[in-house]
Formats: structure tokens, C-alpha cells, sequence
């Protein structure tokens, strides 16, 4: 907080206060926080980092808030776990799994949502909001219960019942809406107008709260002894953490914290079933056409992606790619990284493994590089996905009805 | 004649007025003539190399000019263009 300078337009530079403001009214485009960097770099080492709490705040100084202990529940500092056996599988070398499923209400969600919230009640903010795939629902609600923020959090209606449960267990008010996420981010962005008092952390704050998705960058760099990978592999449903991830690499070198400038390959998983960025990278086209999402993939099911042209300009520019994965796929690669790996997670984490395959099997992701893939959601959050996993056998409690179902020595 | 459009961000140039008729038969006639009838819309709708700003879109009946024919995109009589600011959220 102490180190933020102003807001700035992303497009045209137009400069505005840091309140709750996320839109540039001159030209429309996404205000971003710009930072005092040298005060940063003068204040800021791996030493005082190391210092600080397990959690997002140990990179306080590169956020737009200040720890407020009423909304942290702990999000962050999940563990970066080197993954030889699915590394092994796909063909890869040196590949990590950052373990994003260990956060407080199971998804990335909680880094974006403790820094909203925190600026949120700086700003003097009494009620918190958002639209959202189910992740952040949960993310909310669970802060503003920690705050004793009044709450509206507003999802499709069609989620999977992990998370509406997951979101509507903190109290009042779980607001189910008919239709896709972009319907009730159009309907969102209307209520933030009605109701400026509320602090919609993806809508009004959003400016703050996707800065939050920068220490997913930080943790990754800091656990690798303060080094960047080669290339990493992020799921993208509106763009912005893939942005943020990027970002978080190149701020870490601007104040000191990397021996030399960063130079990550940054590549983007999507559901075949909502596509547009994977697609217009594709196509080779500057503009992400909007389409209406139809996947299990939910929690990245944004058929108008608010940062798609951003996230574009990442990959296109760290030559890296976009891949786009089929239903069958996202749930091999759900089961693929629990069976290799141990990591339980959701529809999201199975695209990021999917596409990961894939990219790795196109030569894309190499094995000469070291890969990083953002696993950020659990996978208890859409069991129904998965299909009909089950016993390998049900038996009568006896050694010979074990015997007689288990095939030990076959399997040893 | 078409009708523009104006969202609430713009309509400070509109004198308040949510829709516009003007003249012109392709989506940059019609913008041309929007911010000749109330200057300033240029500056907001265009950057500094003359093309629509990314976070400004435009329809005409209900379909993006990006995935038509862009600025050339024809406008017939009657039609509506719509001005739409981009959404955040995500």
C-alpha cells in the first residue's frame, strides 16, 4: 500500500486516484496500480521477504494493500513440488507442479480475494460482492465471513454442487443466477453501479484484486531458490492470472529480487469447450471473439474473456502458445496428476494437465526447459466430473474374499 | 438515418441523449457523422492511428463490426449501431 503511486490507464496512460475505480472513462480501458519500484527495490530482499509471514503478505511491499489480519485467512505460500513421474509420463525434464488446491477455501482465488478485501475495508468498504465461475464464490464468501463483511455473491446456476455448497455454508447471500458467467458479469457490472457501496472485488476493485495473482509468480521464483522457470503452463478463463503471472516475473527482476531479467515462456490451457483465446491465438487474430461456453471446466468457462487480448500479447510475445483440450482430456488429466503425482484437483487443474500433455507432445513445452504448471483448484470442488471412479473391489471382511479380489503378487 | 447507441459513459457528449440519428452507410460514416453532430466522440472512439480502441466495441444489429467487416462494416437504413464498452469480471 505504502508503495502504490496511482492508478494508470493500461491503453492510453490517463492517471487516476487509487480508489475503487477499474475503468479508464476517457477511453474504456483496465486501470492498472503503478508502483514507487525504486522505494520497493530500497525496501524490500530475499532476506526481508523470508522474514515474513507464510503467506501472500511476505510480498506485501509488491501489493496494493496492507496485511489486514480481520480478512486473512491464510491464503498463499502453497508448496511448488517437483513432479518426475508425470515429467517421466509426458516426456518432460525438470517439470513442478505449483500446488495452488492448498489454499484456504481450495483455489488461487484466495491470493485475488485477500487483497481485494484488505484494500476494500482500507478504502472504508462494509460489503463484499462478486461474479463468479464457483472458485471466487467460495473465495468471498469465506473472507467476508472471516471480516464480518456483509455479503452478495452471484454465480450461474448450473455449478456443480461442491461449490455452491462450498459458498453458500458462510451465510447469506448466495445469489443463483439464470444463465452463463457472462450473464452474470453483465448483471454484476449493473449492480455495481446501483450499489456503489459494495466493494465487487472483480468488478469495482478488480484493479487490486488481480494484482493478487502476482505472488503465484513470486512464491514460484522464491521456492526455486530466486529463480525463474523457463516456461510455465496456466489455465486461462478470463486472462488475467496468466497476465498477472508474467507480471509478477518481471517485477521481481525491476526490484532486485532476480539476478537477472526473467525470461519465462508463458503458455495458456483452455477448455475446447470455451476457447476464444486459445482460438484467436490460433487464428492468428488480434481480437477474441466471444462465444457461449459448454464445458466441465466451469471455473474457467468465460466466454468473454475480460484480459483475452492481454493474455495474447503474453503469449505471443515469450513465444509461448495457447492449447485447447477436449472433456475427455481435462479428466485424464485430473487423473493423470492424481495417479503420478498425488494431486487431487479440479476440471481447471485437469485442462492445465491436458494442455500441458499436449504441448509437451507438439514440442512445444520442451525437455531441455524447466516447466512450471499452476494447479489451482481442488479437486473435491467438482467431483461430479470425474465419472464413476470407484472400489477396485467390495468384499466381505475375510482374508480369502481378499485373496480371492486382489491379485497381490500379479500387481507387485 | 441510423440510430447510435450511446452508453452511459458518453452520453456527456450527447447532451444526455441515449440514442442518436445521423447519416451514413458504413459503421465509420456513421461515426463520423455521430462526432460531427457532437464532437468528441473521435477522441474516445478512435486512438491516435484512426482504429476503434480495444476496450470500445461496436455493433450494428446485434453483431460485432471486429467479425464483420470492421469500420467498413455496411449500415443500412434504419439499423442500429450499438456502442459497448468491454466488460471486466473474471
Amino acid at each position: 500500500m505504502a508503495f502504490i503511486e496511482a492508478l494508470a490507464c493500461r491503453e492510453c496512460a490517463r492517471t487516476y486516484p487509487a480508489e475503487a475505480l477499474h475503468v479508464c472513462d476517457y477511453c474504456f480501458g483496465p486501470l492498472e496500480v503503478s508502483y514507487d519500484y525504486e522505494a520497493i527495490a530500497a525496501n524490500t530482499t530475499r532476506e526481508s521477504v523470508a522474514a515474513g509471514p507464510r503467506s501472500i503478505w511476505r510480498y506485501a511491499n509488491l501489493l496494493p494493500a496492507t496485511n489486514d489480519g480481520a480478512v486473512d485467512l491464510g491464503a498463499g505460500f502453497t508448496p511448488l513440488l517437483r513432479a518426475d513421474r508425470l515429467a517421466a509420463q509426458l516426456g518432460l525434464g525438470e517439470l513442478w507442479i505449483k500446488n495452488d488446491t492448498l489454499n484456504p477455501t481450495g483455489s488461487f482465488k484466495d491470493r485475488v480475494v485477500s487483497v481485494a478485501l484488505a484494500r476494500a475495508r482500507e478504502l472504508g468498504f462494509k460489503v463484499a460482492a462478486c461474479a463468479s465461475t464457483g472458485n471466487l464464490a467460495n473465495s468471498v464468501a469465506a473472507h467476508a465471513a472471516r471480516a464480518g463483511m456483509k455479503h452478495y455473491v452471484f454465480i450461474p446456476a448450473n455449478l456443480e454442487a461442491g461449490k455452491v455448497l462450498m459458498s453458500a455454508v458462510y451465510g447469506h447471500n448466495l445469489i443463483a443466477v439464470e444463465g452463463s458467467y457472462d450473464d452474470v458479469n453483465r448483471l454484476c457490472a449493473e449492480l455495481a453501479s446501483e450499489h456503489p457501496t459494495w466493494a465487487f472485488v472483480n468488478v469495482n476493485l478488480r484493479t487490486y484484486y488481480a494484482e493478487g495473482s502476482k505472488t503465484l509468480a513470486f512464491e514460484t521464483a522464491e521456492q526455486l531458490g530466486w529463480e525463474a522457470p523457463d516456461h510455465v503452463v496456466v489455465p486461462v478463463g478470463s486472462g488475467s492470472q496468466l497476465t498477472k503471472i508474467a507480471k509478477g516475473f518481471r517485477e521481481l527482476a525491476k526490484v532486485g529480487l532476480l539476478d537477472e531479467e526473467p525470461n519465462v515462456r508463458v503458455s495458456g490451457a483452455q477448455a475446447l469447450g470455451c476457447s476464444p483465446i486459445a482460438q484467436a491465438f490460433a487464428d492468428g487474430s488480434d481480437y477474441v471473439r466471444p462465444v457461449k461456453p459448454d464445458t466441465i471446466a466451469k471455473s474457467i468457462a468465460i466466454g468473454n474473456p475480460a484480459d483475452g487480448i492481454y493474455a495474447l500479447d503474453e503469449v505471443r510475445s515469450s513465444d509461448g502458445a495457447f492449447g485447447a483440450v477436449s472433456e475427455g482430456e481435462i479428466v485424464e488429466g485430473i487423473r493423470m496428476l492424481a495417479r503420478t503425482e498425488g494431486i487431487f484437483t479440479e476440471t481447471a487443474g485437469g485442462t492445465t494437465i491436458a494442455t500441458l500433455a499436449k504441448l509437451a507432445a507438439e514440442g512445444v513445452v520442451r525437455r531441455d526447459e524447466r516447466v512450471v504448471a499452476y494447479v489451482t483448484g481442488h479437486g473435491l470442488k467438482t467431483i461430479e466430473a470425474i465419472g464413476d471412479l470407484g472400489p477396485t473391489a467390495t468384499i466381505k471382511p475375510t482374508l480369502d474374499a481378499f485373496a480371492e479380489a486382489v491379485d497381490v503378487e500379479g500387481e507387485a | 438515418m441510423a440510430t447510435v447507441r450511446i452508453p452511459t459513459q458518453l452520453r456527456e457528449l450527447s447532451g444526455g441523449q441515449a440514442e442518436v440519428s445521423v447519416e451514413g452507410n458504413t459503421v465509420a460514416d456513421v461515426l463520423a457523422a455521430l462526432d460531427t453532430a457532437h464532437p468528441g466522440f473521435r477522441g474516445r472512439l478512435f486512438d491516435d492511428a484512426g482504429k476503434l480502441r480495444r476496450f470500445v466495441n461496436v455493433f450494428v444489429a446485434d453483431e460485432d463490426v471486429r467479425f464483420l467487416d470492421g469500420l467498413d462494416t455496411k449500415v443500412t437504413d434504419g439499423q442500429t449501431v450499438s456502442i459497448v464498452p468491454a466488460v471486466a469480471g473474471g
